[in-house]
């Protein structure tokens, strides 16, 4: 045991015990970050302050919620919207805050493609952010199912369903699934037990893998700069804070952050306060009714892409079916992007637009990906501009798979034939 | 030194034997916690009586949690031996009312004379059978048993097996 000496007060008394000192440096004070980042790199901080009001708001609510199939739709339409007080807050906050943590998901995604932060060194970075989103996506699922309405069921039903598409024991999964023959309160409660145990438990322990992951190789920058972080800290830290390219992440970098989080949550509260409803699908006001399907399902915005990938193959091809194309396409959608790392042949880190060829790349991606969100939220049978919307799902489907399997491994083995930009 | 390490050798192997035993048992306990429940197995049987069926009516019933299309065809609906469910001289479409898609109700338009699955355009003609879109094999039929004019979900009578050996 080291020797405890007398201490002189409470935090020499907890360095004694658990290095306070050394940890707060290894943490935040010691913990280097570039200078050259903008607000795009808040997005982390972002997503952790709407993870802590998930949370908070979550525990608030399972206070009054009834995983019950007969009595969940009334516990959070009567009870927590009229009767609690406040009630009608928490439900909003947790509402507004599932799906914007998506945008800002989103965002986060596409800054670290824009940059390259996925390559050389940052793969895990990359990884780790991969599976939170896939964790997220279940998180919100399991949650979305849990007020009983109308659209909650259906979605159950469907999304449950898409495990039916396994070889020979999709059936029989299906039912180990839903603990029934059909969605029911068996259902129900598991997912209750998810969203507000397993999962949540899972998230946190790879949040903090996540964190970890950008330890050593530390964060990128906006020129995806190579910075000697031992060189630059060491020259903060004898005083020169003009020439290093660095700043420890308290006080500096956080203090920005703070700004950051400050304009969000003006922003955030506005919804909340003022636009709720676009985080609560009005089907989802009617309670769930198995023998009714509603005219025309759709998932929330955020899964709308994936959605159109689904049924973006409604023809069978060379004797496979659309059924299973659509889901084998689905399935690989929502895995796709873990591979950045394997498609950009390139070694070079920098922002797109010194990349000619990613640059374009990365637009059209953007691109494909938001007029796939759209068409996800339109009926399939619809004809938009004299198209019919199944055909333009289908080349959209298309075009991202290519984009993603095709044009990017060739641009970017390309480039790298070049010797860089 | 070199026994002392032999035995942590085997004392590690044997804690990963008990262990993989272990494990697996327990793989299989949690497999079976989330399994239907007996009660739920045991879901009942339902009797429908078809006599009051005008031609060209469909209706919807509640089997197992799940929805069931019944249909009589009338004289302008063509007969299909492998799908229709003959009572008397009439002829009926049973089949679950469940999307062999991802398990959507399909819709009956009578005026067009087909089940439409708004959810993603699957189209099914009136015997059932898929005809457009990602479903991928007809409706299914549900295990049914005839008894006068009355079907009986939930068993298998002859009519049911001949069928199923068709399809
Ligand atoms: S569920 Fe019917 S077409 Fe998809």
């Amino acid at each position: 045991m080291a020797q405890i000496r007398k201490s002189t007060g409470i935090i020499d008394w907890l360095d004694q015990r658990i290095a306070l000192n050394k940890m707060m440096k290894v943490l935040v004070s010691e913990y280097w970050i570039p200078k050259n980042i903008n607000f795009l790199w808040a997005m982390g901080v972002i997503l952790t302050t709407l993870f802590v009001l998930l949370l908070i708001t979550g525990f608030l609510l399972m206070m009054y919620y009834k995983p019950d199939i007969n009595l969940a739709f009334d516990s959070v339409n009567y009870t927590i919207m009229k009767e609690v007080e406040y009630g009608w807050l928490w439900r909003h906050i947790h509402a507004v805050a599932a799906s914007v943590i998506f945008l800002i998901i989103y965002i986060h995604t596409f800054t670290a493609i824009y940059y390259g932060s996925y390559k050389k060194g940052r793969e895990l970075i990359w990884i780790s952010g991969m599976l939170l989103f896939i964790l997220f996506s279940a998180e919100a699922f399991s949650g979305y199912m849990l007020p009983w309405g109308q659209m909650s069921y259906w979605a159950a039903m469907v999304i449950t369903n898409l495990f039916g598409g396994i070889p020979v024991i999709g059936d029989a999964v299906v039912e180990w699934i839903r603990g029934d023959y059909a969605v029911s309160d068996s259902t129900l409660t598991r997912f209750f037990m998810l969203h507000v145990c397993l999962l949540p438990l899972v998230l946190i322990a790879v949040i903090a893998l996540h964190f970890y992951t950008l330890r050593i190789p530390h964060v990128n920058n906006e020129t995806g700069e190579e910075i000697d972080f031992d060189v630059e800290a060491e020259k903060y830290l004898k005083g020169d804070k003009a020439n290093a390219k660095v700043i420890p992440f308290w006080p500096g970098f956080l203090a920005k952050d703070f700004m950051y989080i400050g304009f969000f949550m003006i922003f955030f509260f506005y919804l909340v306060c003022f636009h709720f409803n676009f985080a609560m699908d009005p089907i989802n006001f009617e309670p769930g009714n198995p023998l009714k399907t509603p005219p025309h399902i759709y998932p929330e915005w955020y899964f709308l892409w994936q959605y159109e990938i689904l049924r973006g193959f409604f023809f069978d091809i060379f004797g496979f079916s659309a059924y299973n194309i659509g889901l084998i396409a689905f399935a690989f959608a929502g895995i796709a992007l873990f591979f950045m790392p394997i498609y950009d042949r390139s070694d070079v880190v920098a922002p797109a637009h010194e990349r000619k060829g990613f640059f374009v790349w990365f637009w059209l991606l953007v691109i494909d990906m938001i007029v796939l969100t759209i068409f996800g939220k339109l009926p399939a049978d619809g004809v938009t501009m004299g198209i019919s919307n199944s055909w333009i799902g289908f080349y959209s489907t298309i075009t991202f798979f290519i984009l993603l399997l095709v044009v990017l491994p060739i641009i970017t083995t390309l480039e790298k034939k070049r010797g860089g930009k | 030194m070199s026994v002392k390490q032999e035995r942590r050798n085997f004392i590690g192997l044997a804690f990963g034997a008990v262990a993989a035993v272990g494990g697996a048992f327990s793989l299989v306990a949690v497999k079976k916690t989330w399994d239907p429940l007996p009660s739920v197995k045991a879901a009942g049987f339902t009797t429908v009586d078809l006599s009051p069926m005008k031609d060209g009516e469909m209706r919807q019933i509640e089997w197992r949690k799940k929805p069931i299309f019944i249909l009589k065809k009338d004289a302008n609906m063509a007969p299909n031996d492998k799908r229709d469910v003959v009572v008397g001289d009439s002829r009926y479409i049973v089949a679950i009312a469940l999307c062999t898609h991802l398990g959507c109700i399909p819709e009956w338009r009578a005026s067009k004379q087909v089940f439409i699955c708004a959810c993603h355009a699957g189209e099914f003609n009136v015997d059932g059978i898929n005809t457009f879109g990602p479903p991928p094999r007809p409706l299914d039929i549900p295990p049914f048993k005839i008894d006068g004019t009355k079907l009986v979900l939930g068993e298998t009578g002859p009519e049911y097996e001949k069928l199923v050996a068709q399809a």
